[in-house]
């Protein structure tokens, strides 16, 4: 589309999908369409989601306003708003409206949307009755509300009792038919959704189940409703909120293939080439969506077709659902409904009103119901999506993730009923009233931009799981692709396809792997650049040349930068264990160099802040003199291996874990691996050293080793999972190398052991470092030639003036 | 106009960056990856971060404090973040790199 003729966009649908579609595509190509918007309500596009809010009382229709009139008229964009389409001429490429328009396309778009449905029995047209669905509905239904007394709500799903809450509020009597024996068959079991009936009828809704509307009373206007069987209600009112059918009616009249929406492919393309579509009226892969992340998904695919980009797909989305009913926690993903080969895992606490149901198939997740007690939703909805293996967390799964403890954030549970003042970032400081308002003012919908806007979980991430349900919570619907997800900004792909990539197609260069993969920027950016350039090293030692300018500044430059731009110097001592003389050269070195202070680390070591850079390689050179190596403190490397005395000299030790430490140190040090890698031994089940919260821990007892992995005690204390007992020392070193190998090579850049380990599963570790020998020894072999490669002392190099730029300016002036 | 010489330009790695020093203070030379030289001043507008020790991509720095993307081109942080660290007018000849430092520049921008 490269000539000066503006390609003609018309989009039928002026909601949120097809307009998040054109603002995308104005991302990509700015100054290429000429694009047209047929909308069938007279509003400028407003957020649908926040309909309930709307009639509940909570907010007013402009808080819902996404694209104001001017945006339209910024971007030079034709709005016929309350006009309706009335055909489209596939032939002559031409679009007919009410009033005899005729707007001519090159590219199409059908983002109709979905229709309510509405019953076909006696009396649906009786004025009184109305559908939910758009702003209209609901204006209708608050003068409604005003005028009469009784309500009636068809449909026991989401949104009718999202409708006959709101209606409520407004001071009706509300009555909710439905046909099933519970409200909200389709995201809850029968428990649940008896939870969530007595909840709501201690709130005054009135529940008819199991009833089957057959007609709908009155003369004039509506009197009432009666059921199969001859039972009779009053009614002044009656909502019809019995489902959602996608809107297909225009594109069926033009012949272009419909099944129960708009037949697309993974491009969002119809059957006719020049058309595309998306939102509620699509048809994807047999799948329809009625949710807003699914949608903006579909919107980023389309425009990078429509702008002739062609490198998307849309592969479908795993969506959850929360009610959003003030108060009400309530949260259910994938297929709830155990079949004969799954099995269930239930949690119920009537008194506080908790109930959880997991559904297990081959030890996977495959579906969730929560009610009461919802923090835990997109955790497990995490897991149901990367398919982890959780046979080893049976046990506790159910009590959630927070059993494992969470720093910084005091134990908050139940985002619904927090305070506007709760701290939900302890990191930065953002409250929950702060992060609602921002989602709400600055129209927010995903994880990632209410970490741009706000910043909370931007930083130690450990809230993540709060900002996730406070989003959910006040979106109502959240929902994410399926598991793969982009390593960053700059590419489409994932963590994993860029591993495979880089030996499949044997890249052994950062610019090569960015041009295989089409990396969209020109060289990447502070994200993806240190991952590329770890995978590159990880998978050819010796071989790939380490990029320095892909390195985060401590890598890079071999220190800690802290908050004042100095740096911190933190020599290795080995297994903990020093000597006069060594702690003699640190305290003059410290003194020559005027260290602001001296502290002893959590890794038993010694840490000299405020280093100013130029001074670094000096006093590395003088460290090195006296016989010290680079601590790695500052790098996702092995950190430090933490020892207790052990059988050398403590009364209960049971072997020389000093001793093992030492050599498990030795063979260790240097290596680079995704995140940060700590050891510790300890020398009985007293665990001194605290081996249960690091990344490998050795325990000794009177008759060997037990091997533990996969803790830390950050952010998230996470307690070891037992691999193994070994009986001799040589077996701990060769599982210690054959354990960080297998971490180096399969686990995601940035990932910590713990994350690692509980999205590939315990069995998974073990089965390739404990059960088979054989690739046990050749994990062990690989540890051991990247070792070769990364053993060589980065100070002295650096002492002996290697990178000197680094550490000098260029100038004065 | 005050032109000062500075160095080379092959003196700042590609994708990297040099520290000119100044009576107002420090001011950071960027080199990107296709060779376009950059000046701003050697301080993150959010936690005074040294921009200079921060990874280089595109025409972006990112700060080592707490990831704030500055735009080399204008100074600017990225949005949704607002700031400025104040940027000098360069340019490169022959491959030798010019700086016009301002007197004050560093302070008023701090």
């Amino acid at each position: 589309m490269k000539t000066d003729k503006k390609t003609r966009l018309v989009v039928i649908g002026n909601g949120m999908a097809g307009i998040r579609t054109i603002e995308e595509l104005l991302k990509m190509s700015p100054d290429e369409f000429e694009i047209t918007v047929f909308g069938a309500e007279p509003q400028p596009n407003y957020n649908r989601i926040l309909l309930s809010p709307v009639l509940s009382g909570e907010m007013k229709f402009q808080d819902t306003v996404l694209n104001d009139w001017s945006w339209y008229k910024d971007h030079n964009i034709t709005l016929h708003a309350g006009k309706l389409v009335t055909k489209i001429d596939r032939k002559n490429c031409v679009v007919e409206a009410e009033g005899g328009l005729a707007i001519p396309y090159d590219r199409l778009l059908i983002a109709t949307g979905s229709n309510p449905i509405m019953l076909p029995i006696p009396g649906i047209n009786l004025p009184g009755v109305l559908a939910y669905r758009s702003i209209d509905d609901v204006e209708k239904m608050l003068v409604a509300a005003k005028n009469s007394k009784r309500a009636v709500v068809i449909g026991g799903g989401l949104l009718g009792l999202e409708a006959a809450n709101g209606l409520s509020l407004q001071g009706m009597e509300v009555s909710v038919v439905h046909l099933c024996d519970w409200p909200m068959e389709r995201q809850l079991d029968q428990v649940g959704g008896g939870l969530l009936k007595n909840e709501l009828e201690k709130r005054g809704l009135k529940f008819y189940l199991s009833r089957q509307t057959e007609a709908i009373l009155g003369d004039d206007k509506v009197t009432g409703l009666r059921f199969k069987g001859g039972e009779e209600i009053p009614a002044d009112l009656v909502i019809m909120a019995a489902g959602i059918r996608p809107n297909i009616a225009l594109a069926k009249a033009a012949n272009i293939h419909c099944e129960r929406g708009i037949v697309v492919n993974d491009t969002m393309q119809t059957y006719d080439p020049k058309i595309y579509s998306v939102g509620e009226c699509v048809q994807h892969r047999g799948q329809c969506y009625g949710l807003v992340a699914p949608l903006f998904e579909q919107a980023k695919v389309a425009a990078n077709h429509l702008a002739e980009y062609g490198r998307m797909r849309y592969e479908g989305s795993a969506v959850s659902t929360k009610l959003k009913v003030t108060g009400i926690d309530l949260f259910s993903a994938g297929d709830f409904n155990p079949g004969p080969d799954d099995e269930e895992l239930l949690l119920q606490d009537s008194a506080r009103g908790v109930y959880k149901k997991l559904v297990l198939r081959d030890n996977k997740l495959r579906g969730a119901v929560m009610y009461g007690d919802t923090l835990d939703g997109p955790w497990y909805f995490q897991m149901m999506r990367d398919e982890t293996d959780v046979s080893e967390m049976r046990e506790h799964i159910l009590f959630g993730q927070m059993h494992i403890g969470d720093s910084g954030r005091g134990g908050a549970s139940n985002v619904a009923n927090m305070p506007d003042s709760a701290e939900i970032c302890g990191c930065n400081g953002v409250s929950k009233g702060t992060i609602v308002k921002t989602i709400l003012d600055k129209k927010l919908f995903t994880l990632e931009e209410v970490r741009a806007h706000t910043k909370a979980s931007s930083s130690c991430g450990s809230c993540t799981g709060l900002c996730e349900a406070i989003l959910a919570n006040t979106l109502g619907d959240y929902s994410a692709k399926p598991s793969k997800k982009a390593l960053c900004a700059c590419t489409e792909h994932a963590h994993h396809d860029v591993q495979e990539a880089i030996t499949k197609l044997k890249l052994k260069t950062i610019p090569e792997l960015m041009k295989a993969l089409q990396w969209k920027t020109p060289d990447g950016c502070h994200v993806c650049r240190p991952a590329l350039n770890y995978y590159l090293m990880a998978a050819w030692p010796g071989v790939y040349q380490d990029d320095s300018r892909s390195r985060f500044i401590n890598e890079r430059v071999h220190a800690n930068i802290q908050k004042d731009g100095t740096y911190s110097v933190i020599p290795r001592i080995w297994g903990g264990v020093t000597s006069p003389a060594e702690l003699r050269a640190i305290a003059e070195i410290a003194e020559r160099h005027e260290v602001r202070t001296v502290h002893i680390t959590g890794g038993q070591r010694i840490g000299l802040y405020g280093i100013s850079k130029e001074n670094l390689p000096k006093m590395w050179g003088e460290l090195v003199e006296a016989g010290f190596v680079s601590g790695h403190a500052y790098g996702k490397a092995l950190r430090t291996v933490k020892t207790c005395v052990g059988s050398e000299w403590c009364r209960f030790g049971t072997q020389d874990s000093t001793a093992m430490g030492i050599k498990i140190e030795k063979m260790t040090w240097g290596s680079w691996t995704p995140h940060k890698f700590k050891i510790a031994v300890s020398g009985c089940p007293r665990n001194c050293a605290e081996a249960t919260i690091k990344d490998f821990g050795v325990v000794c007892v009177d008759s060997g080793y037990e091997i533990h992995v996969g803790g830390n005690g950050g952010i998230k204390v996470r307690v070891t999972d037992f691999l193994c007992k070994v009986a001799t020392e040589a077996e701990v070193l060769e599982y210690c190398g054959a354990f960080m190998q297998l971490y180096r090579e399969s686990a995601h850049y940035m990932d910590r052991t713990a994350p690692w380990i509980e999205r590939v599963g315990l069995a998974y570790v073990k089965q390739h470092v404990v059960e088979d020998a054989a690739g046990r020894a050749a994990l062990y072999a690989r540890f051991f030639e990247s070792q070769k490669y990364s053993q060589d002392d980065p100070w002295k190099e650096r002492a002996e003036g290697k990178d000197a730029h680094e550490y000098k300016a260029l100038a004065t002036v | 106009m005050n032109w000062i010489q500075i160095g080379n330009l092959e003196d700042i790695p590609r994708q990297g960056s040099r520290v000119v020093q100044t009576n107002d203070g420090e001011i950071a030379l960027f080199r990107s990856v296709d060779d376009k030289v950059f000046a701003l001043n050697n301080k993150c507008p959010h936690k005074g971060g040294p921009l200079s020790q921060g990874i280089v991509h595109g025409t972006r720095v990112t700060c080592p404090l707490h990831n704030w993307v500055i735009d080399l081109e204008t100074g600017n942080a990225v949005a949704p973040d607002v700031g400025c660290a104040h940027r000098h007018e360069v340019r490169v000849a022959h491959g030798v790199v010019f700086l016009e430092v301002k007197a004050g520049a560093c302070k008023a921008a701090a």
